[in-house]
């Protein structure tokens, strides 16, 4: 995947929120820009403990293979699929609009 | 919107070179999604296939499908590919309600094959297209855009979601960048979506169907100026639903980059939309700050390590590579060289296995897939096999010629009736009252009122010209409105005037 993140810049924070949608006001900018990097580098210890010899885990456990067979199961009533969206219409879910952000 | 001005494409191949790379994304037949139990039928009722695991609801839990796998194994060994000892799945990030989660299961730096080839063949010559990888995915729901003027989600007002298909497993192959000669750039890429749609199709994982979007194409293109080294900038052009569609957009995109570059701008790195109707394409998003997807490996499922006993299992499933298969037919079928280049130019060569398999001769399924629908197919700018004739309907015509019961003539009307959806060829002989006179009666009534109505033929005839019965046969197919067979409409004149 990518390099370890060494430092993180104000405008990496104003990047990363614009990539996860959220609306920071200028202080929460600031003060996410001094308190990712310590995260980090809270974080980066771990990467000395592990020497070049030990490969990058993604599951705490060694687990391969985790198979299903290709039978169907019953799937939800459109109802009950429907039942926790904030709006449908003709059996489908309701979006906003999807362009027009910019 | 810019107006761009278009080099021709003959021109613009006298300053630019092209690089393309294709990807194709196949769906497969599996009878669940991905990583859920939910069924995979093509045109349900909208949201009746879905569940707490591809909808996202929380504490749901995804686990791989083993018949996916299979597929994709076996996929990427026909492509000629190596099959990865150990990879992972990677959730690609972003936002857009087509996916309920968030983000889309994908592979990112580790495939599940990789460095594969296909070889594929235009005008006779060989063409060497190089396998980047062919990873595992999902794919995505059908958003329906309302509002607005145009249907189209530029100006809608808001979207209406079916998670159907979200979750149906998705191979993506990617080539490497292909540089072939500029002026058979088009050709090659219709060759190569045609070749991977025979290929796949052949190994039965999926039904390659590019009308209903079982196989998707996208061709990236970039123009270098003769004689650099320096790649340009490239588009992506997305939407191209037919391979006749992959050469239009190819061609399309050559002499729109050259316009650009012509005219000292810059190609903006951008998606675009194939449209089928002009021809041309139309500018998507713009590539940006939205596309930086912040792939990571995915918690939720275990990685995928096949063990190579396994792999060699499913190598052993593989039919015949396509170049024996081609030969094997050529020769069972007594094509020449140039009757298979049509063959396989056209798309047709699974279509005439699959008629002469109904019961036709190869020549016959040669003569109506090449000629009568071909033409048909470029009409419409259809492919052959989303004219809405299958190959069993056509043996079925061609039966229907061998009784007599119809003619080559009267056949394109049946053809008509079928694709227009009227029923069965039979149907169709019987309600547009298709079927030839067979009646040596009524034959012979319209034959002697020919020879009354033409006396000098008919002496002609007596005295042994026979070159001028076609006058006398073509005034009685006349009045019988063509339905008569005329092979026997001269048997009978000539027996009449012997």
């Amino acid at each position: 995947m990518s390099e370890p993140v060494t430092g993180i810049s104000r405008e990496d924070v104003v990047h990363l929120a614009g990539l996860a949608r959220i609306d920071l006001s200028d202080a929460e900018l600031d003060h996410l820009a001094t308190e990712l990097p310590a995260i980090l580098e809270h974080v980066a210890s771990v990467q000395e403990a592990a020497g070049d010899d030990v490969p990058a885990m993604s599951h705490p456990v060694p687990v391969d293979n985790v198979f299903r067979e290709d039978v169907v199961r019953p799937s939800l009533a459109p109802a009950d699929a429907l039942a926790a969206a904030p709006a449908s219409d003709q059996q489908r879910f309701l979006v906003p609009k999807i362009l027009g952000e910019g | 919107m810019t107006v761009e001005t278009l080099v021709p494409f003959e021109e613009a191949l006298t300053r630019y070179d092209p690089v393309m790379g294709l990807e194709i994304h196949i769906e497969l037949n599996t009878a669940t999604k991905m990583f859920c139990g939910c069924p995979t039928e093509f045109g349900a009722e909208p949201n009746t296939q879905v569940c707490p695991v591809c909808l996202a609801l929380p504490g749901a839990l995804p686990v791989v499908n083993a018949k996916a796998v299979e597929s994709a194994i076996r996929m990427g060994l026909a492509l000629n590919c190596e099959i990865a000892q150990w990879c992972r799945f990677a959730r690609k990030n972003y936002f857009y309600p087509d996916m309920p989660k968030n983000f889309q299961t994908s592979q990112y730096d580790e495939p599940i094959a990789f460095d594969g080839y296909v070889d594929v063949e235009v005008d006779g010559e060989t063409f060497r297209i190089e396998i980047e990888r062919a990873h595992m995915e999902e794919d995505t729901g059908k958003a329906l855009h309302v509002g607005g003027s145009t249907g189209r989600i530029h100006g809608a007002d808001f979207s209406l979601v079916d998670y159907n298909r979200a979750g149906i497993p998705l191979i993506e192959i990617v080539t490497r960048t292909i540089e072939v000669p500029p002026e058979k750039a088009p050709a090659v890429a219709r060759a190569y979506v045609s070749h991977v749609r025979d290929l796949i199709g052949g190994l039965g994982v999926s039904d390659v169907r590019m009308d209903q979007g079982s196989l998707r194409a996208d061709v990236n293109l970039s123009l270098k100026p003769k004689g650099s080294t320096t790649l340009g900038t490239r588009s992506e052009t997305k939407n191209v639903n037919s391979f006749r569609s992959v050469e239009r957009a190819v061609r399309f995109e050559i002499s729109r980059h050259a316009g650009i570059l012509d005219a000292g701008g810059r190609v903006v790195q951008e998606t675009r939309h194939f449209q089928e109707d002009t021809g041309t394409t139309l500018s998507g998003r713009e590539k940006s700050d939205a596309d930086d997807y912040r792939y990571f490996p995915e918690p939720d499922l275990a990685p995928v390590s096949p063990s190579r006993e396994w792999v060699e299992e499913l190598r052993a499933t593989l039919p015949e590579p396509p170049a024996v298969r081609r030969a094997r037919l050529q020769a069972d079928w007594g094509f020449s060289d140039l009757d298979m280049r049509d063959t396989i130019g056209a798309g047709a060569l699974d279509l005439i296995v699959a008629t002469v398999e109904a019961g036709t001769t190869p020549q016959a399924a040669k003569k109506w897939w090449l000629g009568e629908m071909a033409r048909r197919a470029n009409e419409s700018g259809h492919d052959l096999d989303a004219l809405g004739i299958t190959p069993q309907q056509v043996a079925e015509i061609q039966g229907l010629i061998d009784a007599k019961r119809i003619n080559d003539k009267l056949a394109r009307s049946v053809f008509d009736g079928v694709i227009a959806g009227e029923g069965t060829p039979e149907e169709v002989v019987v309600s547009r009252k298709l079927e030839v006179v067979s009646d040596d009666g009524a034959l012979g009534a319209a034959v002697d009122r020919a020879i009354e109505g033409d006396p000098d033929a008919a002496a002609k005839i007596r005295a042994g010209n026979l070159g001028v019965a076609g006058a006398l046969i073509g005034a009685v197919m006349k009045e019988m409105r063509g339905q008569a067979d005329a092979g026997r409409v001269r048997e009978l004149i000539l027996e009449k005037l012997s």
